[in-house]
């Protein structure tokens, strides 16, 4: 009889073991926000898009936000992080946190001198590397320009995005850039190329009335 | 290998290809007969094997439609038998109320007619009886009709008489009012005598009724037994519309275990996480899906145990006692699942309730939230009510179910049968086409060496000519 017990057990777990699901089904979201010179004016706007995509973010989904300012890539940059409870009541309070922690950040922002986006990129593929969640997506809220300050170097950094999904948001055009568009539009499809390269998908969104469009399946 | 090898004259391709025609013509000519044969066999070959595997598909179906029949006649049978039971079940239990009654209601009966002799015995007018000295005042007039002393006798005798009959007449008033009296109180036993009749008449009516209707049925269970096509006939009909009229219900049974699923869905991610999967599925719509699954399961067991459908012979086989312990059971879980389901359809709005109130506080718009809050206890009663009502609606599932896995049996042994059928015309078609066709190829390859043929026809022709003509020389 034991032996019978045992034998059923172990075809249970067994059965139990082929029938889970090892493939991530969650969403990885890394959002990083320029802070840098009067960019901070705009930062109403990310915190819609911060709020929008908390409203649309899902239990076991990991959201982080970071700032980019003149060295960006560190760990002490993000402003909030987290990964959402699998009980969707834990997850609204984890939510409405995680809004207050940004409300604070955005009411005692101060500009930065620099902008170093490919450093706030590179912790972003790094976090959610680590989380290794089913979709990776990198959000910039930024004009694109990036600013190094002297000593900092980025430009032979690979970007390793296979997976990744990187949004420009709310890409602004500078003074120069209306003087001549051109600047603007080689910024971006530099952008694109860089993220191209690194194996990810490149897409600006401009028009904030359509942030439906960011999480399209 | 290029085209260029058949270019038999070099730089006239033309030429070549009458040359390659020539000698292809030339062999086949020569061929012709062994060609002829193969092609014969081949058409030949491929005919019989299709009429073979038509022979055998046609014997197949015919199988097929024995085995269908039989399954027909068993589960005709089978339903014949159980309404037959059922029939005298009632009949029994008709019997036991309705006749146990009966000696009381002879009893009652005979104390009736009884008490209605005695009565009537007592009502019966007794004759009042002639005075006797009547005759001795005719006696004593006759004999002194003018003394004075007579005169005063009689009338004395006169005053008696009025008096006595005085006394008479009220005495046979007395007695007709006792008689009315008793008479009355006739009339409520007659009326019980009636009343009693009629019900034994009602009773006795509806035992016949129910024999007649044992006699229909039993009349159908013979048809079945003697498998008459008549009866044949009805059961294939009554399966199909059996088949067509459970699956509907089964359809809209589907429809309510698809909104339950909806109801649950969402709170059972609070009870196993919103995260986690399996197999491709989220583990909360599983598990929502395994408790309504539980739940008609539950419903199978009960309506099995109540004996109202019998997919399970082996509950059905149960000792009552084990077999009402188990439909209590069955309730119980019933009870529980469905208690279960309206605390989650009551989380399920404060869980959407909660939702709304984030994302209003995330885009500004708890104004709104609150007018929407007012009214919300409504569609929480509703939810709760659907939840807890659902579980026990889905529980009668059991019955269309029954109907349909018992019409479903004959139903797809007709659409098998129907399909060997089109498989074995299929086969018998091809077979002739291969035979037709064979036929056909010859006719195509003498038309490719017609010319050789034709020569041959005159050759022939002119030998045939030559000895006639060499007996006509002889002969002038």
């Amino acid at each position: 009889m034991k032996r019978l017990i045992l034998v059923l057990t172990a075809t249970f777990a067994l059965l139990l073991t082929a029938c889970s699901d090892e493939t991530s089904h969650s969403r990885g979201v890394y959002m990083l926000l320029d802070t840098s010179g009067t960019y901070t004016r705009e930062l109403e706007k990310a915190q819609q898009i911060i709020n929008f995509v908390l409203a649309k973010l899902q239990p076991g989904d990991s959201f982080a936000v970071a700032r980019i300012k003149t060295g960006s890539f560190s760990e002490k940059d993000i402003i909030a992080r987290v990964t959402f409870d699998g009980q969707p009541s834990r997850a609204n309070l984890q939510k409405r946190q995680f809004r207050e922690a940004i409300d604070k950040f955005i009411a005692n922002v101060k500009p930065s001198a620099y902008t170093d986006i490919t450093g706030g990129l590179l912790q972003a593929i790094e976090y959610l590397d680590e989380k290794a969640p089913g979709r990776k997506t990198v959000l910039i809220f930024s004009d694109m320009k990036e600013e190094l300050a002297a000593g900092y170097v980025r430009d032979a950094i690979p970007l390793k995005l296979d997976g990744f999904e990187v949004i420009a948001l709310n890409v602004s055009k500078l003074r120069s850039d209306n003087i001549d568009p051109r600047e603007y539009m080689d910024r971006l499809a530099q952008w694109r190329q860089r993220v191209e390269a690194g194996g990810g998908s490149w897409r600006v969104l401009n028009d904030l009335e359509r942030l439906e469009t960011l999480f399209v399946d | 290998m290029s085209w260029e090898m058949f270019v038999l004259v070099p730089g006239s391709p033309l030429l070549s290809g009458v040359i390659w025609l020539v000698v292809g013509v030339a062999l086949l000519y020569l061929a012709r007969s062994a060609a002829h044969q193969a092609i014969a066999s081949a058409s030949r070959l491929l005919h019989h094997a299709c009429k073979l595997a038509a022979r055998s598909v046609l014997l197949a179906e015919q199988r097929l439609k024995l085995r269908n029949t039989e399954v027909l006649l068993a589960a005709g049978r089978e339903a014949a038998e159980r309404i037959i039971e059922r029939e005298f079940e009632r009949i029994d239990a008709s019997v036991q109320r309705d006749l146990a009654e009966y000696p009381a209601l002879q009893r009652q009966m005979s104390e009736a007619i009884t008490r209605l002799e005695q009565d009537y015995h007592a009502s019966a007018e007794v004759p009042p009886e002639p005075p006797a000295w009547a005759k001795v005042v005719d006696a004593v007039a006759k004999i002194a009709p003018k003394e004075p002393v007579v005169g005063e006798i009689l009338e004395d005798i006169h005053d008696s008489m009025v008096r006595a009959q005085r006394t008479a007449i009220e005495q046979y008033r007395n007695d007709n009012s006792k008689r009315h009296r008793i008479l009355s109180r006739m009339m409520p036993l007659w009326r019980k005598v009636a009343r009693v009749l009629g019900e034994m008449d009602k009773r006795v009516n509806r035992l016949l009724e129910r024999s007649t209707a044992i006699d229909r049925h039993m009349e159908a269970y013979e048809d079945i037994l003697n498998r008459s096509p008549r009866a044949e006939r009805m059961l294939s009909s009554s399966s199909l519309t059996q088949f067509f009229i459970a699956g509907a219900v089964l359809a809209v049974a589907i429809g309510g275990a698809i909104i339950n699923f909806h109801l649950i869905a969402r709170p059972m991610q609070e009870m196993v996480g919103g995260s986690s999967y399996i197999m491709g599925y989220k583990a909360a719509n599983i598990a929502a899906l395994v408790i309504i699954l539980v739940e008609v399961a539950m419903g199978l067991f009960l309506m099995e145990s109540l004996r109202i459908t019998r997919l399970f012979p082996i509950i059905a086989a149960l000792d009552d006692r084990l077999r009402v312990r188990m439909i209590w059971v069955a309730f119980l879980f019933l009870l529980a699942l469905a208690s279960i389901e309206a605390g989650l359809a009551f989380m399920r709005e404060k869980l959407a309730q909660d939702d709304a109130s984030l994302v209003a506080s995330l885009v500004g718009g708890q104004g709104e939230m609150n007018a929407i809050a007012a009214n919300v206890w409504i569609t929480t009663a509703a939810q709760m009510g659907m939840g807890f009502i659902l579980p026990f609606a889905l529980t009668f599932v059991a019955i269309p179910l029954e109907s349909f896995v018992h019409s479903s049996r004959t139903v797809l042994g007709l659409l098998g049968q129907g399909l060997l059928r089109a498989l074995s015309f299929l086969l018998r078609l091809i077979g002739n086409v291969f035979r037709h066709g064979g036929n056909m190829l010859i006719r195509l390859y003498d038309l490719v060496i017609f010319l050789p043929l034709w020569v041959e026809q005159r050759v022939l022709a002119r030998r045939q000519m030559a000895p006639t003509g060499q007996i006509a020389e002889d002969a002038s």
